[in-house]
């Protein structure tokens, strides 16, 4: 079996050198996500600025453990998302759920997900599928709980 | 099939005979590699003869049990009562109408802890746990020994005590005098950890709990595959174990209690076959073990499982234990050898079972597990169903090798060379 689709470069950098890691002021919303099988845990907290009708995705500031695939996931993520408004970061998201159930059929469209293709190799293993999406489950909870938070209703 | 030490070791087990009778160990995982499967403890695979059973029976004498009068009910009844007897006389066990059949053994601790926790007030109050109570487990319970003893104090309003774990990896017993009290209703343990394989000193720990009138329950999952285990000579009040960790089929549990408990005892589900009569206002209930066995029963994984008591028995408990023991001290020495490697379990020494789990520096278990896949080598990573024990040792998982008696050295050595592997190929990236 390859695992070097698995554990690309890229997983293995964004693992060793998280990017936006580590929990920051200020925020809106703070999730603590488990995955009950294997025990990995993040916390999240996202800040918004902008304003209601087009929020802005200020920070995401975390703390995880759990799997190369799942920190470099959380890496990946806040990297692609940080500046951007939610609603530019709403197709990102769904691509990337989509090709992680997709079981390796879809390829992941870098110019949309950027270096998260390099996570793509997850959607043939499919138990390492909820490594992957933990942080983005995680974001998206924190997402509505920042706009209950702020009068900012989706 | 007593405690008793037998003066000579046992014949070592043939496992290149023993192998022949598991069809699944000869498959490939893909074209090149070989299945090394090192995960019993989660599940244990299933010999010929455990199959064949079922099948026999099947195609043979199924039918509905203690039910009808026609003459197939009855064989099949007589062979559903023939498989609790024989799976009773395995751990022990005279009485068959101290065995009851769940469907599994989470299924058998949960039956003990909401029947303990019913409220009716006829049942002597040794057997009722209410408020002010106390329940006292370990911190080295799998899930399905805690959770359902948290729950029940939460809905009795007891409170839940535990025996913390110690540095070595043992329970820390320097408590125990004011962790056991006339307080404590029911003390609930483990027989063997699924973790760490200690094996606890059951019969010492279920004299003491007597001594305070407290109801002994016995996790006996991981024990009864893997040692001679007499149930009723460890001093215990009932016990719980699971099919499909000794060889047997799965959907099928087994609550074991002392007559006057079990007699004592409300029923949880509520059905048919567990009635003695019923009208439209009110129901009596039938005698133990019926009365824990509502609906239909799971038939052929009884036959299943005798017939898998049967195969053990054959090969001879202690075979099975010193066969065990020795790919254990193997493996515990081997990964110990490898840098980053730290073995999670007691010295080899001491007594301790087949399950090695283990921690790689630096490295998460699934990342360990997946790399070890590759190679074939099946391992169990993660928290195996006790994040409270890992969380003591301040672990987010561990990865777990877990044997039974048809493990070779050489899946050992697969294991130990493959996590020189695993070691090596993260070694690439850093």
């Amino acid at each position: 079996m390859d695992l070097s689709s698995l554990y690309t470069d890229i997983v293995f950098e964004h693992d060793k050198r998280p990017l936006h890691a580590g929990l920051r002021e200020p925020f809106e919303a703070e999730v603590h996500h488990v995955n009950p099988t294997c025990g990995d845990e993040i916390t999240l907290r996202l800040h918004l600025g902008g304003d209601a009708d087009a929020p802005v995705v200020e920070d995401i500031s975390y703390d995880a453990t759990g799997c190369a695939m799942s920190r470099a996931s959380a890496s990946i993520m806040s990297d692609l998302l940080i500046g951007h408004t939610t609603s530019e970061n709403e197709p990102v998201a769904e691509h990337l759920d989509r090709v992680m159930h997709a079981r390796g059929e879809e390829q992941g469209d870098e110019e949309i997900i950027g270096d998260a293709v390099a996570l793509q190799g997850a959607a043939k293993f499919p138990n390492r599928v909820k490594c992957v999406l933990m942080s983005w489950k995680a974001y998206q909870s924190a997402l509505i709980e920042a706009r209950g938070a702020l009068g900012w209703s989706a | 099939m007593t405690l008793s030490q037998a003066p000579a070791a046992p014949a070592p087990l043939d496992v290149s005979a023993i192998r022949g009778d598991f069809p699944i160990l000869d498959r490939m995982l893909d074209a090149e590699t070989p299945l090394v499967y090192l995960d019993s403890g989660a599940t244990s695979q299933r010999p010929r003869q455990v199959l064949d059973a079922e099948i026999d029976f099947l195609t043979r004498d199924n039918a509905a049990v203690k039910r009808g009068a026609h003459r197939l009910a009855e064989a099949a009844t007589d062979a559903f009562e023939s498989a609790r007897a024989r799976i009773g006389a395995f751990v022990g066990v005279a009485r068959p109408e101290q065995i009851a059949f769940t469907k599994n053994a989470t299924e058998a601790l949960n039956v003990l802890a909401y029947a303990l926790g019913d409220p009716d007030s006829s049942r002597s109050d040794q057997l009722r746990v209410s408020e002010g109570d106390e329940i006292l487990i370990t911190e080295m319970e799998h899930h399905a020994n805690l959770v359902p003893w948290q729950e029940l104090a939460r809905r009795t309003g007891a409170t839940l005590r535990w025996i913390p774990l110690a540095e070595d990896y043992t329970l820390d017993l320097t408590d125990l005098d004011s962790l056991l009290t006339e307080r404590t209703k029911v003390f609930a343990l483990t027989h063997q950890s699924n973790v760490l394989g200690t094996v606890n000193p059951v019969a010492e720990l279920a004299s003491r709990a007597h001594e305070v009138g407290a109801l002994v329950v016995l996790d006996a999952c991981q024990s009864v595959p893997h040692m001679s285990v007499d149930l009723p000579a460890l001093g215990v009040d009932a016990a719980a174990f699971s099919g499909h960790k000794m060889l047997g089929p799965t959907g099928i549990g087994v609550l074991w209690g002392r007559d006057d408990l079990l007699a004592q005892l409300p029923p949880v589900m509520t059905g048919g076959s567990m009635i003695e009569t019923v009208t439209m206002e009110r129901t009596t209930f039938a005698e133990p073990p019926a009365r824990f066995e509502a609906g239909t029963p799971m038939i052929s994984q009884a036959v299943g499982l005798a017939a898998a008591c049967d195969y053990l028995d054959a090969l001879g408990m202690d075979a099975v234990a010193a066969h065990e023991r020795g790919l254990t001290r193997r493996a515990v020495e081997g990964l110990s050898q490898l840098p980053g490697v730290r073995v999670i379990g007691p010295e080899v020494t001491t007594e301790r079972a087949g399950a090695v789990s283990f921690d790689l520096a630096g490295r998460h278990p699934h990342d360990v597990g997946q790399v070890l896949d590759s190679r074939g080598v099946e391992v169990r990573v993660g928290h195996h169903c006790a994040w409270p024990l890992h969380r003591r040792y301040g672990l987010a998982g561990t990865t777990r090798a877990s044997f039974s008696v048809y493990t070779t050295t050489a899946e050992i050595d697969a294991l130990i060379d493959g996590m020189g592997a695993v070691i090596d190929f993260f070694a690439r990236f850093e």
